[in-house]
């Protein structure tokens, strides 16, 4: 994975509470064995009528919504259910970052093992930032905070190994396979 | 003095956690099924790795499996191409890498959560993952059990361990007993009104008190299962006579002195009397109804006799309702149904087939109302065959499926259609869930096979009581 440090970038708001994983990927687009592609199916039901023409007051169809980065949605995003598809299909669109009051736990752990940021602020920062779609950020997991387009920073915060892994690029899955030794001692000790 | 969760956590910490760096936590049981392990054995593939413990990990196939009986075993082709597609790359993984498959014609194949209780490998103080977000339903086992992504079954495979930190604990006790027609799913829907769909987030719920120790194992399970629609990753119960009881004997528990021992391990995990838990919620068990959702998330929840509520300020509600067709104000009592939905992991073990067909047997299904009944398991299925349940629902006019997840997630082919009406024993009402347009309404098997007669969303007591 590519580090990330810091990025500016744009929003677009989607409000929304409890916007749940079968709005960000319908379960019918699970049926892949890759992840690529899935981008062009991000929230298809809200994004699409059954006709497949795209519904043009859906937050991601206006043309201010082209090359935004970073969604910044109501509280509780992404509960539901456990599909990365759901981080992978937001990746594959182009967002980097979401940003929320709460973020829904297997989604936020999907997302960080993926390089999306799952970004936490409080309200009154979220509320600001629902109001002022289309304003640009500043990202910064270094600092671990977003900078706002008055220059106000706003802090956040990110489980520290994997901000860690984040920064640096680093898979956590190596990291794991280097407490092989731990864990064959484990295995022994616990019959396992 | 320690949580049950506590006591699951220690005795799994291969790596204790620190400031810097989360547990690094053994994983007992590690499920596996079609939709969201293909790109984990993709990652295995590009680092070429093999599966550490394929002893220790179990697959089937359930998301997206076909359920009529032709395309299971009369050879006709699956219609969803791309199912077949995830269904032959399973096969092909777990051939590879000497992962155990319970394939599409398997007799022991089934929904992977209701595969891992009935053989006996969910069993207390063991954590078991799947790529699936209802595994919190092993948790009534005592089981710290909760779902993860496809980057963590990866991390599984390759490890059989995760890095995770440490949840908070929220205790739920239901005093009382659950009246006559209030089954565990009105108990569970009822718990995820008072939380609401965030309510438990970052939390491992565990359920105690009267009511929940007055519950048989498969209801445990159907309350364990909807733990994350409270936002939780895991549901706890602790073990007890009726866990050992349904352990006892079955193909994976142990057996002999093994059993003797692991019994009497077991009857010291609950929670310490005294041990604090990070928040508690406390309700009346006795006080409750049948419950119903009126809306587009599990939270929004009824009392069957109740009116849907009023919200004129909030746009998000009125947009919920609009989505459902439905008026604030209105009895949610006789509202038309156009399909009714028996199955799942949350409702589709035998118990809740028997509940169903109690209300089932001796009538016909309202004209028009289409029923669907689809087994958790094939075992399940072979026992409600065994005890003729099958022929009630045939003889009320609803079609009996071979198992899987089915309508609860419409992968397979099986959906409402847009617009439609459904009463589903299922765990999930969100916009589109079973299928798009489609307008679900969750309910405990009695209320579902109730409104299935009535042709509208009926109290089942109504027809319980003659």
């Amino acid at each position: 994975m590519e580090p990330i440090r810091q990025f500016r970038a744009r929003t677009v708001a989607m409000p929304q509470a409890n916007i749940d994983t079968d709005q960000i990927i319908p379960a019918r687009f699970l049926r892949t064995t890759v992840r690529a592609g899935l981008g062009e199916k991000l929230f298809a039901d809200w994004r699409y009528a059954a006709d497949g023409a795209p519904r043009p007051e859906f937050a991601l169809n206006q043309a201010a919504a082209a090359g935004c980065e970073v969604l910044v949605a109501g509280r509780n995003f992404g509960c539901g259910s456990s599909r990365e598809h759901a981080p992978w299909a937001l990746l594959d669109y182009g967002f980097r970052a979401v940003i929320s009051t709460e973020i829904a736990d297997i989604f936020r752990s999907n997302s960080l093992k993926n390089g999306l940021l799952p970004i936490v602020v409080d309200e009154t920062s979220a509320a600001w930032l629902l109001a002022n779609p289309g304003c640009e950020l500043l990202v910064d997991l270094e600092g671990s905070h977003v900078l706002l387009p008055g220059g106000r920073a706003v802090p956040f915060q990110i489980e520290r190994f994997a901000r860690y892994c984040l920064l640096n690029g680093v898979d956590e899955l190596g990291y794991l396979r280097s407490q092989e030794a731990a864990i064959a001692r484990y295995e022994r000790r616990n019959q396992a | 003095m320690k949580t049950m969760f506590q006591k699951i956590w220690e005795r799994h910490e291969v790596v204790p956690e620190t400031a810097d760096t989360p547990a690094v936590l053994y994983i007992d049981l590690h499920l596996v099924h079609e939709v969201t392990s293909p790109q984990a054995f993709t990652m295995l593939r590009a680092q070429q790795l093999r599966v550490r413990r394929p002893e220790l990990t179990l697959a089937t196939m359930d998301h997206s499996t076909p359920t009529r009986t032709a395309q299971v075993f009369g050879g006709a082709p699956i219609t969803v191409e791309s199912a077949a597609q995830q269904i032959g790359e399973l096969e092909k993984n777990c051939a590879q890498y000497g992962v155990e498959l319970f394939d599409l014609r398997h007799r022991l194949r089934g929904i992977v959560h209701i595969v891992g209780p009935e053989l006996g490998l969910t069993q207390p103080g063991k954590t078991v993952v799947c790529g699936d977000s209802h595994t919190s339903t092993h948790g009534a086992f005592g089981a710290l059990a909760f779902g993860i992504g496809t980057t963590e079954v990866a991390h599984v495979l390759a490890t059989q361990c995760l890095l995770q930190r440490r949840a908070k604990t929220f205790a739920i006790s239901v005093g009382g007993r659950l009246a006559a027609g209030v089954t565990a799913k009105d108990l569970i829907l009822a718990i995820i009104g008072r939380t609401g769909v965030g309510g438990g987030t970052g939390h491992v719920l565990e359920y105690r008190g009267e009511a929940v120790r007055a519950l048989d194992m498969e209801q445990r399970m159907t309350v364990c299962n909807m733990s994350i629609e409270a936002g939780a990753r895991a549901g706890l119960i602790a073990p007890d006579d009726t866990t050992f009881e349904y352990l006892a004997g079955r193909p994976c528990a142990p057996s002999g002195s093994a059993w003797d021992d692991a019994v009497a391990g077991w009857r010291s995990l609950g929670s310490d009397p005294g041990a604090v838990f990070d928040r508690e919620l406390a309700l009346d068990g006795s006080a409750l109804e049948p419950m119903i959702t009126y809306g587009t998330n599990p939270g929004m929840v009824m009392p069957i006799s109740g009116t849907i509520p009023s919200q004129p300020d909030d746009l998000e509600f009125g947009k919920a309702l609009a989505y459902m067709g439905f008026e604030a104000g209105a009895p949610i009592r006789n509202q038309p149904v156009n399909v009714v939905f028996l199955g799942s992991c949350t409702n589709g073990r035998l118990s809740d087939l028997r509940a169903a067909a109690s209300v089932l047997r001796g009538h016909r299904v309202a004209r028009g109302v289409q029923l669907l009944v689809v087994p958790g398991s094939q075992q399940v299925k072979a026992a409600a065959e065994a005890e003729g349940l099958d022929r009630v629902f045939i003889e009320a006019g609803g079609e009996w499926r071979e198992s899987g997840c089915s309508m609860c997630i419409g992968m397979n082919g099986d959906n409402v259609g847009a617009g439609q009406v459904s009463v589903s024993t299922s765990n999930r009402n969100f916009e589109g869930r079973q299928g798009r347009g489609a307008r679900t309404l969750l309910a405990s098997p009695l209320t579902a096979a109730a409104s299935a007669v009535r042709g509208q969303v009926t109290d089942p007591r109504e027809l319980l009581n003659g």
